[in-house]
This record gives structure tokens, C-alpha cells and sequence, in this order.
């Protein structure tokens, strides 16, 4: 029936045991065009594009019909399958009328399959890419819900707190004690080390410069002063934001994704009261434990440096650490502590509420947490130095 | 039990009171409307069944009838009290008369099993400890776990877990008792046994259930009521005993589901 055929070869070089696929086109008299499939049709091996088809199907005379032939055919898996849906999609559009007799029926029933379920056009249109001003325009106004949803969070945190303060509030107390664990006694050991060594790097960096005149003594200052006005609630604040805000998010992400919240919700018991006010409660009785934990580590990292570099005693450093440090220093670094305590364990609760409903969302709120922890921190920390700066502190 | 309770069912239906009124819900998230134009009652004493395909809806429905979600239009009434419109207080009042049992149990991971059937009762009720352990312990028992008092939830099977859930949504003995998909995940015993358990609990507690399921088995042996949802019309396509339905609903949509589209595979 073939009056004229062509062949594609649309295989690469084969090892001989297989027979590479062919697709040839052949014209039957009344303007159906035949498509025989000949050979092996492996996935592995790569599979004949509708693009061949289709450029045969305008070639003069334009066939009508489309038949298959499938005498040649070897053994075939997916990619043919693949391959005969994409051609009856090709007819389909064109209005063609296909004729599958001349396939085997195992593959027949297999695009029968494929193709029970109309496509469905919606779904698409939803994950298509959107034009940039659309996103930007739906970005921004996510962004402007997200502050919405803040400051919805931080009142509801407020409100929470007041309802504890009237005695009012419904939490477990083992869950404040437990959070007030978690928080306080088991961060002891990373606050130690690194306010240490935040110590002796502040007090490097003083040897170096005070040393040239002869000043080594002034590096008890530094420290101090340092350690205490802002270092140590900083480096607290860090990494606590790090440990405690992070595991806040993730332990609540995943309350939500196992509905554990929304159990709360439906039984009548707050959320907000239940799970994020030990927490809150938590770190802002801790935070300023840590900070002023943090501080001494600090200066004592500072003696190190001092005693063992620069030929200080350890009488004469912290004398001169107690002569520069102020009451109003540590008392000011604490209270920058506590707040930065609320700022920590607002940002990782809010995160955690906010959390998607998989796996993978978990993590993005736990990571979101932090750099909300820290950005806020960071910004808490700048403004403190105005104010203070401002009202003399 | 079967089919001469559904029967004796249905025919006082008419008898008992409404318990909760659906009026013209419309569900959506944000543009995308998920269902529109629901109505339905449910009376006192039913097994009232959500059923329709995968991701038609029904769970969220659900989420809408306890107000974790709240409807674009249309209202939701228990008896006379105006659910949707009520505030947060009422609501809350409202919420201790339900229980939910969530699809996966949504047991809180950090509470042995005790604690967590146990937290509803600490909070609602004046009862000492050693009585709310009491009614816990006998709350499990009743699921059949007795001995896991003092098991967290990740030391127990799903199937348990889900028992677990039922308990303590049954812990104040609600008016109405929500199950999300209760056998989803579970062997065929296993399901039949909580089948089994939502009946008697129904029959002597004098609840009403609400349920979302797509388990033919399950939605044939306790429901006496029920609505179907059709995902591709985003309505609701027909109400009533799925035994009725089964029998006489014209749809061919309903009739598929609930036969398993059998007959058209045996003509194919």
C-alpha cells in the first residue's frame, strides 16, 4: 500500500542484538496516511519526536486518515506509548481521524488509558508562569498581609500575656517548666563556650592596639564594657535565635502539619495561650540568666587572654573590670536580653503558626525563624544604641 | 445490626430534632471556590456521612463545620445557635460540646496517651487528678487500649493512634462527634471494629456523627444520612440513607461511586 516511504532513523548507534526503531510514513490511496513502527521501542534508547509527524501530516496530498502498522514491531514499552498518545493529540487538534486497529491491543488499551481522563485545563493555568507585574503586584501584596498577620500574632501574644498576668490563662505549667529547661539549663554549655571565646576575641583585638601604648590594662575595660552594654546580649540573643527559635518554629510547623493544633483549637483551648506563652514566658525569664551568665563568661575569656598574653594577674584584670563596669552597663544589657527573648520567641512561634501543611515547610519555617530572629534583633540592637546613645546610658 | 437499625433509622428520622442546619455554604479559598450553594440538615441521633472523590472537598467542609475555616457565604447552625455568626466566646462555649477525630489522630506528641485524653477533662471539668485518670483510663479502655496509659504516641501503630483520637474526642462526652476518614489507613478489621465502636458510642451517648469518609464498607454500615459532593461541579449532587441512594439516586455520578463503577467494568 506504501506508494512512497520514508524512513526515520531517530536512534543512536545500538549494540547489534538490538533492532534500533524506525518510524517510516507510507500513503495508502484514499489520503490515509500509515505510520509504521518497526523495530525495538526502548525508553533507555530515546523514542521518534510528534515533530516528524506533524511535519508529515502538511505535506501535499494532506492525509485525512491515520492509520498505524505495526507488523515490523519488536518489543516496545512506554516510550512508544508515549509516542502514539502525542500522535493522536496531533490528530485530535487537527481534526484527523485515527484508526488504532493496526496497533496491539496490549498498547491499545494502554492509550486508551492515558486518555480516559480528559485533561484537566485548569490545572495548568495555576502553575503556569505569570507575568512579572502580576508577580511582583502578588508578592507585595502577600507582603503586606505577612506584616498584617505579625502584628495580628504579636496581639494576640499580648493578649495572652495579660490573661496570664490576671491569672487567667490556660497552659500546662510542666510545659513552662520543660521550655524553661530547654531554654535555660540546656543552653548553658553553648553560651559558656562561645561567650568565652567572644571574650578572648575582644580582648585580641584591644591587646593588639592598647599594647602599642602601653595601656594592656584598659583590655579589662574593653571587655567589660563590652561584654556587658551589648556583647553578651547579643551573642545570647544569637544563639538563642539559633537554638531555641528554630526548634519553636519546627516544633509547632509540625503540630500544624499533623493537625495537633488545629485538635487544640476545636476542643476550646488557645493555642496562643497553650503553646506560644510558656514559650514566650520561658525565654524572657531565661534570657537575662543567659546574658548575665554570658557576661561574666566573657570577661573571664578576657582574664584569659590578659593572664596569659599580656602578663596581667587575674586580681589586677578584674579589678580593673569591676573599677570600668557600671551597675547601669550590666542592668541595661539585661533588659536588651529580655527583649530580644520576646523578639526570638515571637519570630520562631509566628513562623511555626504560619508553616505550611508538608514536610519540607517544616524547615522553611524553622529557617525562617532564625533570619526573622536575627534581622530583628540585629535592628532591636541599633536602636537601643540610639536611644541610649540619646538618653545618656 | 445493619440493615434493620438503618430501616428503624429512617423511619423516626422525621421524629427527632434537627441538630445542625447548612444553609447556602459556599466554600472557597480566596477566588477558587471549592463548594458552592450547600444545604443540608443533620438530625439528632444520625450517622451523618460526607462521601465524594478525592480532594472533592469533604474534608474541608469539615474544617468549615467545626470553624477552623471560615465559609465565603452561606451560614452553619447548631440547633437555633447561629455558629458562623457568633463570636469567638460563644464559639468557643460551642467547641466543648464536639469531639474531633482527626485523620491521622493529631494526638499532641509531647502527652502519654493518658495526659492527652485526660487535657480536655483537666480543663472543662472540676474533677480531681486521680478522677480525670480515671475517666481517661476507661475512655481508652472503651477503644480497646486499655494499659497504654502511659505510652507517648510514637510508641503505638497508626490504627492505635486513631483509637487514641477517638478517645479523647469522646473525653466530655460530646453532643456531636466529627470523624475525619476513620479508616482510612487501617485494615479491613480494624476499620469494621471502629465502625463498630462510632455506633455504640452513638447509640449510648446519644450523639450525633458526623463523618468524611470514602470507604463504601464503612459509609454502607453506619450511615443513615449522608450528602455526596461532586468535584467537578463543585456542588453537592445528592443527600439522604446511602442505602437510598444505592437503590434509587438517578445520578450516574453516585451511582458510579458507590458501586464502584462495578457494573460498567463488567460491560466493558
Amino acid at each position: 500500500m506504501a506508494v512512497k516511504c520514508r524512513l526515520i532513523h531517530c536512534m543512536r548507534a545500538e549494540p547489534s542484538a538490538f533492532r534500533s526503531s524506525q518510524l517510516s510514513f507510507g500513503r495508502a490511496s484514499d489520503e490515509t496516511l500509515v505510520l509504521a513502527l518497526t523495530g525495538d521501542w526502548r525508553l533507555k534508547r530515546g523514542f521518534a519526536s510528534g515533530a516528524a509527524v506533524e511535519n508529515e501530516l502538511t505535506r501535499s496530498p494532506i492525509p485525512r486518515r491515520v492509520a498505524f502498522d505495526s507488523a515490523g514491531l519488536g518489543e516496545w514499552d512506554s516510550s512508544l506509548v508515549a509516542f502514539v498518545t502525542e500522535v493522536l493529540d496531533l490528530c485530535h487538534t487537527r481534526g484527523l481521524t485515527v484508526d488504532p486497529a493496526g496497533l496491539p491491543s496490549g498498547l491499545r488499551r494502554l492509550v486508551e488509558l492515558a486518555e480516559t481522563v480528559p485533561e484537566k485545563t485548569d490545572a495548568h493555568s495555576a502553575a503556569a508562569g505569570k507575568p512579572l507585574v502580576e508577580r511582583v503586584g502578588a508578592a507585595t501584596i502577600a507582603y503586606a498581609e505577612s506584616i498584617g498577620g505579625f502584628v495580628a500574632f504579636l496581639g494576640a501574644v499580648t493578649i495572652a500575656l495579660g490573661r496570664f498576668m490576671a491569672g487567667r490563662a490556660r497552659y500546662r505549667r510542666v510545659d513552662l517548666m520543660v521550655a524553661i529547661q530547654d531554654c535555660g539549663a540546656n543552653a548553658f554549655g553553648i553560651v559558656t563556650l562561645i561567650s568565652f571565646l567572644v571574650g578572648t576575641i575582644l580582648a585580641f583585638m584591644g591587646a593588639v592596639q592598647l599594647e602599642q601604648f602601653g595601656a594592656s590594662i584598659f583590655v579589662a575595660d574593653l571587655v567589660g564594657i563590652g561584654m556587658a552594654r551589648d556583647m553578651g546580649a547579643m551573642m545570647t540573643a544569637i544563639i538563642m535565635a539559633g537554638r531555641t527559635g528554630a526548634a519553636f518554629a519546627a516544633q509547632l510547623g509540625t503540630m500544624k502539619v499533623t493537625q495537633e493544633i488545629d485538635a487544640l483549637a476545636t476542643m476550646g483551648i488557645s493555642p496562643m495561650e497553650f503553646l506560644v506563652l510558656p514559650r514566650v514566658l520561658a525565654l524572657i525569664l531565661m534570657m537575662p540568666l543567659l546574658c548575665f551568665y554570658s557576661d561574666l563568661m566573657g570577661m573571664l575569656g578576657g582574664a584569659a587572654v590578659g593572664s596569659g598574653v599580656l602578663g596581667l594577674s587575674f586580681t589586677t584584670y578584674f579589678r580593673e573590670t569591676f573599677h570600668a563596669v557600671t551597675l547601669g552597663d550590666v542592668l541595661g544589657g539585661v533588659f536588651k536580653s529580655s527583649v530580644y527573648g520576646v523578639i526570638i520567641a515571637i519570630s520562631g512561634c509566628l513562623r511555626g503558626f504560619q508553616c505550611g501543611n508538608n514536610s519540607s515547610a517544616v524547615g522553611d519555617a524553622a529557617t525562617s525563624a532564625v533570619v526573622t530572629g536575627i534581622v530583628f534583633i540585629v535592628v532591636a540592637c541599633g536602636a537601643f544604641a540610639l536611644v541610649f546613645n540619646i538618653l545618656g546610658i | 445490626m445493619g440493615e434493620s437499625t438503618a430501616a428503624a433509622g429512617t423511619a423516626l428520622a422525621a421524629e427527632r430534632p434537627v441538630c445542625i442546619t447548612v444553609r447556602d455554604l459556599t466554600m472557597a479559598f480566596g477566588s477558587f471556590v471549592v463548594m458552592r450553594d450547600m444545604n443540608f440538615t443533620v438530625r439528632r441521633g444520625d450517622v451523618f456521612i460526607i462521601m465524594g472523590g478525592s480532594g472533592c472537598g469533604k474534608s474541608t467542609l469539615l474544617r468549615h463545620m467545626i470553624g477552623l475555616l471560615e465559609p465565603a457565604a452561606g451560614e452553619i447552625c447548631y440547633g437555633d445557635f447561629n455558629f458562623t455568626k457568633a463570636g469567638p466566646q460563644e464559639r468557643e462555649r460551642m467547641l466543648r460540646r464536639f469531639g474531633v477525630l482527626y485523620q491521622a489522630g493529631a494526638l499532641w506528641g509531647s502527652m502519654t496517651l493518658a495526659e492527652n485524653v485526660g487535657l480536655p477533662l483537666e480543663e472543662f471539668t472540676d474533677l480531681s487528678r486521680r478522677e480525670v485518670r480515671q475517666v481517661a483510663a476507661l475512655k481508652l479502655a472503651l477503644v480497646g487500649l486499655k494499659g497504654f496509659e502511659d505510652f507517648y504516641p510514637s510508641q503505638i501503630s497508626g490504627g492505635m493512634q486513631k483509637r487514641a483520637g477517638l478517645a479523647r474526642a469522646m473525653a466530655l462526652d460530646p453532643e456531636i462527634l466529627f470523624c475525619d476518614e476513620p479508616s482510612s489507613g487501617l485494615d479491613p478489621l480494624s476499620s469494621r471494629l471502629l465502625d463498630n465502636l462510632i455506633l455504640d458510642l452513638r447509640d449510648n451517648l446519644g450523639a450525633t456523627v458526623v463523618v468524611v469518609s470514602h470507604e463504601l464498607a464503612s459509609i454502607f454500615a453506619i450511615g443513615n444520612n449522608s450528602i455526596f459532593l461532586d468535584g467537578e461541579s463543585h456542588t453537592m449532587i445528592a443527600s439522604g440513607d446511602p442505602k437510598e441512594l444505592l437503590a434509587h439516586c438517578a445520578d450516574p455520578r453516585v451511582h458510579r461511586f458507590l458501586t464502584r463503577d462495578e457494573e460498567q467494568r463488567r460491560t466493558a
